[in-house]
């Protein structure tokens, strides 16, 4: 469904990406991990167009997306920090946003699980960094898309928020949906995620499906496989 | 002993029946139902001190000369017309006068200058309540003395410049009159060359194509009390000498190298009591020594006054210069001529010893004006933010600006002008 | 576009500097045309304030509103709205809702108190001023990303063509006294929107004759019939170049 091929981006003279080629298939929960400054935010923010690589294309459906906009009514994004005007209002916000993606098949339920409606008056500035994830989450889900991508979906998330978005992760991935997904905190993939991509200095290091990384490295969670792959690569 | 008192006594009765009832001076009628239609025919007719009476009509006649010592008078305004082809009347001889009549439309040329009324080598001329319409020159005098131009109309809608005459032309003259004619649309309206004695008075000059009044080579005359209104120039003086200047008005003279008054190459002037009002620029002088200024209004002008570099000696005192664009400019850095106790409106000095004189000299040139002088195409920088800011620093601190050129005196309240 | 613009214009509007800076305008022009007895010298004194204030304004408001709608950009570029219509909306709202200020403010009074022609002339300078310095602010808008320098190149940008150009004007005119350098100086005013507008003013009042034998130049280059449509042009070409080159760099810069 999602192709990178042999993308490269440097920001100045620092090379973010690194010739990274992907492939990405449609109804699988995808972690896409790797440590601080490894190019995740990059590639997902190159995907969405907002970051244009030096070489390389991107295939979305088939389709090169550089210089176009209409694949991403395919997808629903929510930033590691939502930026949204200051002065404006959350139900301005999504009114805005309903209106510029005009869908007559809307996802309302982390509106109503989210309780939003008792807070649209408030302007974006006033919010807390969790809320705004709400917003976010919200906005992500809200056209049904096919692909999601949740760039640190829980942080700053109060724990029954969090896993009312886990739920609804699940319940995309389980309609179909390619969600990816990147985080720190590896323990909250479990059993949301069904492949990995593992990145480091704008690399991909491995792109494996859960169950058989796990019995490669013979462990019984991500964090424990990733770590012993890691540790298996020194000595290697 | 006793007969010569007897012809003294019989010449001085002829002389004074001649005055009162001049014995052989005829009225000669000439009109469309008179027994005589044509003013050519009356004037041959007509002996020295007759009368020509003219009755209502138009008159085509060509050239109609007047040779003999006599009154031509219209009576309720018979046109003569000069069909753009003839010099209308030719005024030849000592004495003459013209009066009552619509002239109009003489002919053109600039070989010999025709004019609706001509006047050759012929004084004591006098050329009354005429209207002089649609003419190459209206009046035109050479070598006449002692003639008299009052209360004539003369206008015309001459558009060309070295295609038109002047209104009131004087050559080689002396001791004129020149009094209450209006006169519009011609080159100059009244113009002056070798004329000396005369006066000019109480005259409107409008809309003229190249100056209101212009003085060429000329001296010793005064003009008071005129208009000149939308000319070129308002009046130009130059060449001449010793003329005398009161109570004008130059008012409107308003577009590229538009002057109120410009003196060029003059000396020992005199201007008193007159106003020049929004004038491109009110007055310029150029190379004009000892000229005495006093009382003048200067008022909306873009220059109040243009003091080129050249002039020396000339003396500006107690006038007003108010609400003009540039009070004074010059072009130079020195400065011969003197300004004392003249009212400033952009004079920002106090008065501690209130004698209603300001302690602190005024410098009136600004630096733009001094900028632009030298420079003429930074007028296009005219109102623009730097140009505000340069003469705001040069006020507070005079560098570039001649340190002589300063009123020691200036007023703080204008004079009753 | 419409349902973009209409958002940016709602918060322009909500940001109530655009409605400060009417009222300041409206106020300055009245009280200009209510103090002065005479209509020329309240239209010089208004000159001033279209050629120095509407171009500060401009140049400021649109950069800091840029600067700070960063986040709304990157809101709508995960959206599927072309990267071009983001921008040109932007553009639209910011020189539309600056546009309407103006002639709100000043374009009622002096259409009140002036001649016809000078006031249509006075008005269209003074949009024509709004849109060049919002597209001057989107340029310096997409050669920095920090803030500061890019509200600090604006000011630069105001600086250069209010003061600085016409310092090299005169400058040049001390230097090449001795040469015939008026049709020079002519085309060279056209480099900068702000001399164009007022030289184009001023020769619809009457002081133009003051301007002499130069200025009578400029009316034949950029005053009259053909000359209008060119000066016209050239205004054309400082209010889109500037934000064409923008939005180029825009749609390759990365977010």
């Amino acid at each position: 469904m999602i192709h990178f091929q042999s993308i490269s981006k440097k920001f100045g003279r620092l090379p973010v990406l690194n010739e990274v080629s992907l492939t990405l298939e449609k109804g699988n929960c995808i972690a896409l991990i790797g440590p601080n400054g490894c190019g995740k935010t990059t590639l997902i923010k190159s995907l969405l167009g907002m970051v244009i690589p030096d070489k390389g294309d991107i295939l979305f459906n088939g389709q090169n997306i550089k210089g176009q906009e209409k694949y991403r009514s395919q997808i629903g994004y929510m930033p590691q920090i939502g930026r949204y005007p200051d002065n404006m209002r959350i139900a301005q916000v999504i009114d805005m946003i309903k209106q510029i993606r005009p869908s007559s098949d809307l996802d309302n339920d982390l509106y109503k699980q989210f309780d939003m409606a008792t807070m649209t008056d408030k302007r974006m500035r006033t919010l807390s960094g969790g809320t705004i994830q709400k917003v976010s989450a919200t906005l992500a889900f809200l056209f049904r898309p096919p692909v999601l991508i949740l760039d640190e979906p829980t942080a700053g998330l109060d724990p029954i928020a969090a896993e009312i978005l886990k739920e609804k992760i699940i319940a995309a991935r389980n309609n179909g949906s390619l969600v990816l997904i990147t985080s720190h905190v590896l323990s909250e993939l479990e059993g949301l995620v069904n492949r990995l991509v593992f990145m480091q200095d704008g690399k991909v290091l491995l792109h494996e499906d859960i169950e058989t990384l796990k019995a490669t490295t013979r462990q019984s969670t991500i964090a424990k496989s990733i770590t012993a792959l890691l540790k298996n690569q020194l000595n290697g | 002993m006793n007969s010569s008192r007897v012809i003294t006594g019989a010449l001085f009765t002829f002389l004074l029946t001649s005055l009162i009832c001049p014995a052989r001076a005829h009225t000669i009628k000439v009109g469309p139902q008179q027994a005589i239609s044509s003013i050519t025919q009356a004037l041959t007719m007509a002996s020295n001190g007759d009368t020509v009476e003219v009755n209502g009509g138009t008159y085509k006649e060509g050239n109609i000369i007047i040779s003999k010592s006599i009154a031509l008078i219209g009576k309720s305004r018979p046109v003569l017309d000069g069909q753009f082809r003839f010099e209308i009347l030719s005024v030849k001889a000592n004495g003459v006068l013209v009066s009552g009549f619509q002239i109009q439309h003489c002919g053109q040329g600039t070989l010999d200058d025709p004019g609706a009324i001509k006047v050759y080598d012929a004084s004591q001329v006098r050329i009354e309540n005429n209207d002089l319409v649609d003419n190459f020159f209206g009046i035109y005098l050479q070598y006449s003395h002692h003639s008299v131009i009052k209360n004539n109309r003369i206008s015309a809608k001459q558009t060309i410049e070295n295609q038109s005459g002047n209104g009131i032309h004087c050559w080689k003259s002396d001791n004129l009159q020149i009094t209450g004619n209006h006169i519009s649309g011609h080159r100059d309206g009244i113009y002056f060359e070798f004329v000396t004695e005369s006066v000019i008075w109480r005259n409107i000059s409008e809309n003229n194509l190249r100056y209101g009044l212009h003085f060429m080579f000329s001296g010793s005359d005064a003009y008071f009390s005129n208009l000149f209104r939308r000319n070129g120039a308002g009046v130009a003086v130059m060449f001449t000498n010793k003329v005398t200047m009161m109570n004008n008005t130059f008012t409107e003279n308003w577009g590229d190298a538009a002057y109120g008054l410009l003196l060029k190459e003059i000396s020992d002037c005199t201007m008193i009591g007159n106003r020049f009002l929004k004038n491109t620029t009110g007055i310029m002088l150029d190379g004009s020594n000892r000229v005495y200024m006093e009382k003048n209004l200067l008022k909306g002008n873009g220059w109040g006054m243009r003091l080129q570099a050249n002039c020396v000696d000339d003396t500006i005192v107690r006038n007003n210069f108010i609400g003009n664009t540039f009070d004074v400019s010059t072009n130079g850095s020195l400065t011969l001529n003197k300004f004392d106790h003249n009212y400033w409106d952009k004079y920002e000095g106090y008065d501690l010893n209130k004698d209603q004189i300001g302690d602190v000299p005024y410098h009136p040139l600004s630096l733009y004006s001094v900028v632009a002088e030298r420079n003429p195409p930074a007028m296009l920088l005219y109102r623009s933010f730097i140009i505000s800011l340069l003469d705001k620093s040069e006020k507070m601190m005079p560098s570039l600006t001649p340190a002589n050129f300063v009123d020691p005196h200036p007023l703080l309240k204008p004079l009753p002008l | 576009m419409a349902k973009l613009l209409k958002h940016i214009l709602l918060d322009i509007l909500n940001n109530k500097i655009v409605i400060v800076y009417t009222i300041v305008l409206a106020a300055f022009s009245w009280s200009v045309f209510g103090l002065e007895d005479n209509t020329a010298k309240g239209i010089l004194t208004l000159l001033n304030i279209l050629l120095l204030i509407v171009p500060l304004v401009a140049s400021l408001f649109a950069t800091i509103y840029l600067y700070n709608s960063n986040e709304f950009i990157e809101l709508l570029l995960s959206q599927p709205v072309k990267r071009s219509l983001i921008w040109k909306s932007l553009f639209a709202g910011l020189s539309g809702s600056l546009s309407i200020a103006f002639l709100l403010g000043v374009a009622i009074p002096v259409l009140l108190f002036a001649e016809l022609s000078t006031a249509l002339v006075m008005i269209a300078s003074g949009l024509f001023l709004t849109v060049i310095f919002v597209s001057i602010a989107f340029l310096a808008n997409v050669f920095t990303r920090d803030k500061a320098k890019g509200i600090g190149l604006a000011i630069m940008g105001w600086l250069y063509f209010a003061l600085l150009f016409d310092a090299i004007v005169l400058f040049l005119f001390f230097q090449f006294a001795d040469y015939p350098i008026e049709k020079v100086v002519v085309l060279l005013s056209a480099l900068s929107p702000i001399d164009l507008c007022r030289i184009n003013i001023l020769l619809h009042l009457d002081v133009s004759a003051m301007m002499g034998y130069t200025g009578a130049i400029f009316r034949d280059y950029f005053g009259a019939g053909g000359g209008l449509i060119l000066s016209s042009t050239l205004l054309l070409l400082w209010a889109f170049v500037p934000f064409y080159i923008s939005l180029i760099r825009f749609k390759n810069k990365d977010l």
